[in-house]
């Protein structure tokens, strides 16, 4: 009696919670998938099956093989800044959250500093991203100064609105998302086992490969996941530090909405979210995430 | 690890300088940059110091009318942190029993938190727009929408900024005794009461955190609201509109602007969680105090 009573007032704490979630997120995301399906013309979308959206999204696909077409094309470009942008977050976060968890001895210290990484957070993302502007510029800081130890004569004009520029800014957004959940795993290792480790004569990089990253492998997991998701589905980043130039998956649904063609937005938002889905299902067959919390 | 620091210490401790560099360099530039004199431009080097496009900010002069999305934002990040307040300390209270469907709302939290946003966005889009056609079709004269900023904006911003409040919840009573709430009922305290004068005092401070997670997040939201907004729009999305019309340094103005707001925000959660907890320290606990 009293159990069922417990359990009947738990469910009613979380069925606020519960009610946002299914009205603003399952729910559209049910409405996606039935869209996507519909048929539409110029001005609205017509209720009626139609696979319009998707053909449209792959038109001339097959007459073009073997050469690729846009859509493909684009896809392409989306996982390659995808993967690009992925393996430096990786890098650099892994390297950030290793001196912050082990070499950083004190705790005021470790937070201090965490602390530090935290603050440009606090300054909204647009801003971030035009922050690069006077530097990589035409006139920015960096042709400036190259040109002026005569390094370079022209200023580099690929250092802006590029692929290089959007890498630069997804790898400055969001490299702490890599930072924080590898450091959440790394200061769980037990100290002693790195230090029965040295004693069995491992050298450091044997100890780095065979126990710290084993064991971090739930954090470097969780922020791939969060990075990978970020960048496959953004269009905001790209289009700002791209100048409007560069494709991706996101860019495509914007497109499509802004020329109000709801369906083959929606067609594009399901495949984009079947192929996000595979990644992480990837990624979560090598960790449990609720292990982990 | 022996006392004397390692040469990969030294190496390491270069690479993270470098990546603190890196991560405040462009933001310094633009922050010096937004006091650049009346003819000066996007770039260095500064042609004078004045504050002259912080005046034109303020005049709306040449651009969009900032004080209205100013207003709008700061009235929707309000909201939402009192949202995400109160729905995450309720829900993160029901997770520490058992109900039905625990798992599944894990996992949707979880599914919304990672999803990429332009989906979200473009599915509140479509709930409202076919809400829209129902409500035209069964006859409602000279209906436009339902969608709005405290409508499909506010929905919006709650998936992102709930699983974060949830998530915090967790780490929260994975760290809490539950020998405290057993004492309170033993001494015949209520469930609200043991809730109110035991708990709530207890986790106060990271309850504040979640407020300053909720604004700070719905502040600088922007993928999710893209869509979902309806006709008006917040500062991210003025500021993203602007990104590519404005060539005059009144931008980075505007982020220095927005910029010193969410530093004010944090700095007030963080005297305020810090005032807490010394509190906290002072008295041990300052439960049934009357005071929360």
């Amino acid at each position: 009696m009293l159990q069922d009573r417990k359990s009947f007032v738990a469910w009613l704490q979380a069925a606020p919670m519960m009610l946002i979630f299914a009205l603003f997120f399952m729910l559209p995301l049910v409405f996606v998938t039935i869209v996507s399906a519909w048929d539409y013309n110029e001005y609205e979308m017509l209720p009626a099956l139609s696979l319009r959206g998707y053909t449209d999204t792959f038109e001339g696909c097959i007459a073009e093989l073997p050469g690729l077409c846009t859509i493909l094309k684009t896809y392409l470009k989306t996982l390659k800044l995808c993967l690009l942008t992925w393996v430096l977050t990786l890098l650099i976060g892994f390297t950030v959250a290793y001196f912050l968890a082990f070499h950083v001895r004190s705790k005021t210290w470790q937070i201090v500093l965490s602390l530090l990484c935290t603050i440009p957070f606090w300054t909204s993302n647009v801003i971030r991203m035009i922050a690069w502007i006077p530097l990589l510029g035409r006139n920015g800081l960096v042709n400036k100064g190259l040109q002026g130890s005569g390094l370079i004569q022209q200023p580099l004009e690929w250092l802006l609105f590029s692929e290089f520029s959007v890498v630069l800014a997804l790898v400055h957004l969001f490299t702490f998302f890599m930072v924080v959940p590898i450091f959440n795993s790394m200061i769980r290792i037990d100290k002693r086992l790195i230090e029965a480790a040295y004693d069995a004569g491992a050298t450091g990089w044997q100890t780095l490969v065979n126990i710290i990253i084993p064991l971090a492998k739930p954090g470097i997991v969780i922020g791939s996941i969060f990075v990978i998701t970020i960048v496959m589905g953004d269009f905001v980043t790209i289009g700002v530090m791209g100048g409007q130039q560069i494709a991706s998956a996101g860019k495509i649904i914007e497109a499509r909405l802004n020329a109000l063609q709801f369906p083959a937005a929606a067609a594009n938002a399901v495949i984009l979210l079947g192929i996000t889905i595979m990644i992480i299902s990837a990624l979560t067959r090598i960790v449990d995430i609720r292990k982990e919390l | 690890m022996g006392d004397k620091r390692s040469r990969s210490f030294y190496v390491l401790a270069a690479f993270f300088a470098a990546y603190v560099l890196f991560l405040y360099g462009p933001m310094i530039a633009i922050y010096i940059l937004s006091f650049q004199g009346p003819d000066g431009g996007l770039t260095f080097p500064m042609n004078g110091v004045s504050l002259v496009w912080f005046g034109k900010v303020f005049a709306g002069a040449g651009i969009v009318d900032i004080g209205a999305a100013f207003k709008r934002s700061l009235k929707l990040g309000l909201v939402v942190m009192v949202l995400t307040v109160v729905l995450s300390v309720s829900a993160g209270m029901a997770f520490r029993k058992s109900f039905r469907g625990a798992t599944f709302l894990f996992y949707v939290a979880i599914a919304s938190l990672i999803m990429p946003s332009i989906i979200t966005s473009l599915g509140i889009a479509l709930e409202f727009r076919l809400l829209d056609d129902f409500i035209i079709k069964s006859g409602a004269e000279g209906w436009t929408t339902a969608m709005g900023l405290f409508t499909s904006g506010l929905g919006a911003h709650l998936t992102w900024t709930l699983p974060f409040g949830l998530l915090i919840m967790f780490a929260i009573f994975n760290r809490f005794d539950g020998r405290l709430e057993e004492a309170a009922r033993d001494l015949g305290a209520t469930p609200w009461q043991t809730f109110r004068h035991v708990v709530l005092p207890i986790i106060l401070p990271s309850v504040v955190g979640i407020g300053l997670f909720g604004f700070t997040l719905s502040w600088d939201e922007l993928a999710r609201s893209s869509q979902a907004i309806g006709s008006v729009n917040t500062l991210p999305l003025e500021l993203q509109g602007l990104t590519t019309t404005v060539t005059k340094p009144d931008i980075y103005a505007l982020g220095t602007l927005t910029s010193a707001v969410s530093f004010l925000v944090i700095f007030s959660a963080l005297i305020v969680i810090l005032v807490l907890q010394a509190r906290q320290r002072r008295h041990g606990s300052d439960a049934g105090k009357g005071m929360v």
